[in-house]
C-alpha cells in the first residue's frame, strides 16, 4: 500500500499546544486522492495518542494543499512540555507514515 | 514614489545564522533588511535578564549581529528593522549606537517601546489557551502586547537607519516599511493583506529557501551549508516576487513557498495580525524563473479589535537524564532501567516522562515497525519546583551505572528553568507605543 510520503510533502508548525500540519501533493492529479482519503477521521486515527483534541481541515486546491490544525497535540505546549520535540517539528513525518 | 522595493528576511529566530544575512545584505540590493529574532519565550527570558541588570534584556547576540552588518549597511545604505530589542529596545538601541561609534559608522537608531504591558495586565483575564484566569498560572514575569505597523511607522518617519522594537507581530516588521514607502493607508485592507503574506513568507528566513524542507532523494536542496536567505521584490500594489541572491545555497520553489505560506497558520482564511485579518486561502504561487516565485491573491478583512498579549510565567524546572544501551535486548534493558527509575521517582514528581530514543521518543509508538534498533537511549524527564529537586532526575539516571541493567553507558544530565507562555487579549486603548531616537552619540530624543 502506498504511503502518504510517496504522494505528498508535509511541514509541521506549532502554536501553543496546537500542531499545524501542512500536507502538499507533489502532483496536481494526486490532490483529489488526499482530499478523499486524508480525512479528519483518518488523521485522528493515525495520530491516536498524539492528536488528543479537535482536528480541523482546510482545503487549498490552488496550492494542492490540506491544512490540518490539531489541538492538544503537543503534550501541553511548546513552553512547558516534558517531550523531547516540544514543538512537534517531527510530526510532519508521522503523518506521512499514513498508508492510503 | 518608488516602483519597487526589496525587503530581505535576515533572521528567523534569535539563534539564526550570522553569515547568511551578511551575504543577503551585501548582494541582495535591499532597501530593507528585517531580522526576526524574538520567539514567544525569548522575550520572557530577556525580561528575567533585565530584572537582574536593568541595562540588559535585549538579544544575546546583538553585538555580533550588528558588528557584522554595520559595515555592509554603510556601503549598501539599506535600513535595518528588527525586534532584537526584546525586553529592552532602548537599551538595545543604545548598545547599537555605541557599537556604531566604536566602528566610526554614523547611524541613527530608533527604538520602539510600549509593548510591555505588565503593569496594565488584568490578572482576571482568561488565558486564550485554557480559559483559566492568568492568576492561576505561576508567577508572571512578562506581558508583551503584539504591536503592529502603526507603532513602527513613526520610527521610520524619523529617518533612522536602524529601527529596533520589542514584541511586534512578525509580519508587521515587513508591512511597516511598505506602508511607509508606498504611503499605504492603515485602512487599505487589500494592500496590508498582501504585505502581510510577504512578511509571513520571509519571517522565517531560511525556511523559504529549503531549510526545514530538504529530504534527500525526495526534496533535494543544493548547497545547504551556505543556505541563502530570501528577499521579496514588492510593487506598490503589494504584488511580490520572492527570490534569493545568485550563488548562495538553497532553492526557492513553489513547494518551498507553499510550505512556508501555510507554516503555523491556524486558519488560512483568517490570519490575525494587529494590522489586518489576512486571508491566504486564494493565494497563488507561480515560479517565474529559477529561485523566483510570484505571490498573488492575498485578501483581507479589517484588523482585530484587540491586541494579543504574550504572558510569560515561571513554570518550575525540568530535570533530565539519559543513558544508552546497545546490542542484544537493548530495548528491554532500557525498559528495565525505566521501570527502576519509575519506582524510585514517581512518588517525588507529579509529572514524569520516559522516552526510548531511537525507537519511540518522538511519536510514542513506531507506526507498525516494531523493529529492534541496535542501540537506544533511555531519557527521563520530570518537572520540579526547584533546581535542586529537578537535579535528582539526572543523579538517579547516573546511579544506574552501578545499580541498573547491564551495559548502560554514556549518561547525560541537565536541569533547565522553564518559562511558560500563555496568551490573552488587551484593548488597544491600554497600549501606547513610543519612539526614541539616538544618533551616534548617546543623546536620546523622545518623540
Amino acid at each position: 500500500m502506498p504511503k502518504l510520503y510517496d504522494l505528498a510533502h508535509c511541514r509541521a508548525g506549532d502554536k501553543g499546544n496546537t500542531s499545524i500540519l501542512s500536507l502538499v501533493a507533489y502532483r496536481a492529479e494526486d490532490y483529489p486522492l488526499l482530499v478523499a482519503h486524508v480525512t479528519i477521521d483518518a488523521v485522528g486515527r493515525h495520530l491516536a495518542g498524539i492528536a488528543l483534541g479537535e482536528i480541523r481541515r482546510y482545503e487549498l486546491p490552488q496550492l494542492r494543499a490540506l491544512q490540518f490544525v490539531c489541538e492538544h497535540s503537543l503534550a501541553g505546549g511548546v513552553t512547558t512540555s516534558l517531550a523531547l520535540d516540544a514543538h512537534g517539528k517531527s510530526l510532519s513525518y508521522a503523518l506521512l507514515e499514513m498508508e492510503i | 514614489m518608488r516602483s519597487s522595493l526589496r525587503l530581505g528576511g535576515g533572521a528567523g529566530f534569535a539563534g539564526d545564522r550570522l553569515d547568511a544575512p551578511v551575504a543577503l545584505a551585501e548582494d541582495g540590493a535591499l532597501d530593507y533588511l528585517v531580522l526576526e529574532c524574538l520567539a514567544e519565550r525569548t522575550i520572557a527570558l530577556a525580561q528575567l535578564r533585565r530584572r537582574r541588570d536593568p541595562g540588559d534584556g535585549f538579544d544575546l547576540r546583538l553585538t555580533e549581529r550588528i558588528e557584522s552588518l554595520l559595515p555592509v549597511l554603510a556601503r549598501r545604505r539599506f535600513r535595518l528593522v528588527s525586534n532584537l530589542g526584546a525586553a529592552n529596545p532602548q537599551g538595545a538601541a543604545g548598545a547599537i549606537a555605541a557599537i556604531a561609534q566604536r566602528m566610526r559608522i554614523p547611524v541613527k537608531v530608533a527604538a520602539v517601546t510600549g509593548d510591555d504591558v505588565l503593569a496594565a495586565l488584568d490578572l482576571d483575564a482568561p488565558a486564550m489557551e485554557s480559559g483559566l484566569p492568568l492568576s492561576k498560572y505561576g508567577p508572571i514575569v512578562s506581558a508583551n502586547a503584539y504591536l503592529g505597523s502603526e507603532a513602527i511607522l513613526p520610527a521610520l518617519e524619523t529617518g533612522a537607519d536602524i529601527i529596533i522594537t520589542g514584541r511586534v507581530a512578525d509580519p508587521s516588521l515587513f508591512v511597516a516599511p511598505l506602508m511607509h514607502e508606498y504611503g499605504w493607508d492603515p485602512g487599505d485592507i487589500a494592500r496590508l493583506a498582501a504585505g502581510t503574506a510577504v512578511g509571513h513568507l520571509l519571517e522565517c528566513a531560511g525556511q523559504l529557501c529549503g531549510g526545514y524542507f530538504a529530504d534527500p532523494g525526495r526534496k533535494d536542496i543544493p548547497g545547504m551549508a551556505t543556505l541563502g536567505f530570501p528577499f521579496a521584490e514588492v510593487d506598490p500594489e503589494g504584488n511580490a516576487t520572492l527570490g534569493k541572491v545568485a550563488g548562495t545555497g538553497g532553492r526557492i520553489t513553489v513547494a518551498t513557498a507553499t510550505e512556508q505560506l501555510l507554516y503555523e497558520v491556524t486558519d488560512p482564511h483568517g490570519y490575525l495580525t494587529p494590522d489586518v485579518t489576512a486571508d491566504f486561502s486564494r493565494v497563488t504561487l507561480t515560479e517565474t524563473a529559477i529561485d523566483r516565485v510570484a505571490v498573488r491573491g492575498a485578501r483581507g478583512r479589517p484588523r482585530p479589535e484587540r491586541l494579543k498579549v504574550s504572558v510569560g510565567y515561571l513554570a518550575g524546572h525540568i530535570g533530565e537524564g539519559e543513558i544508552g544501551y546497545a546490542g542484544a535486548n537493548a530495548v528491554a534493558r532500557a525498559e528495565l532501567a525505566a521501570e527502576i527509575l519509575r519506582q524510585r521517582l514517581e512518588r517525588r514528581f507529579d509529572e514524569l516522562r520516559f522516552d526510548i530514543i531511537g525507537s519511540t521518543s518522538l511519536h510514542g509508538h513506531a507506526f507498525g515497525r516494531g523493529a529492534h534498533p541496535y542501540e537506544v537511549r533511555l531519557r527521563v524527564a520530570a518537572r520540579a519546583a526547584t533546581r535542586e529537586e529537578a537535579a535528582i532526575v539526572g543523579d538517579e539516571v547516573e546511579a544506574l551505572y552501578t545499580n541498573g541493567p547491564a551495559g548502560g553507558g554514556g549518561t547525560r544530565k541537565s536541569v533547565t528553568e522553564q518559562i511558560g507562555i500563555v496568551s490573552t487579549l488587551i484593548d488597544r486603548s491600554l497600549v501606547t507605543s513610543r519612539v526614541t531616537l539616538l544618533e551616534g552619540s548617546a543623546r536620546a530624543e523622545a518623540l
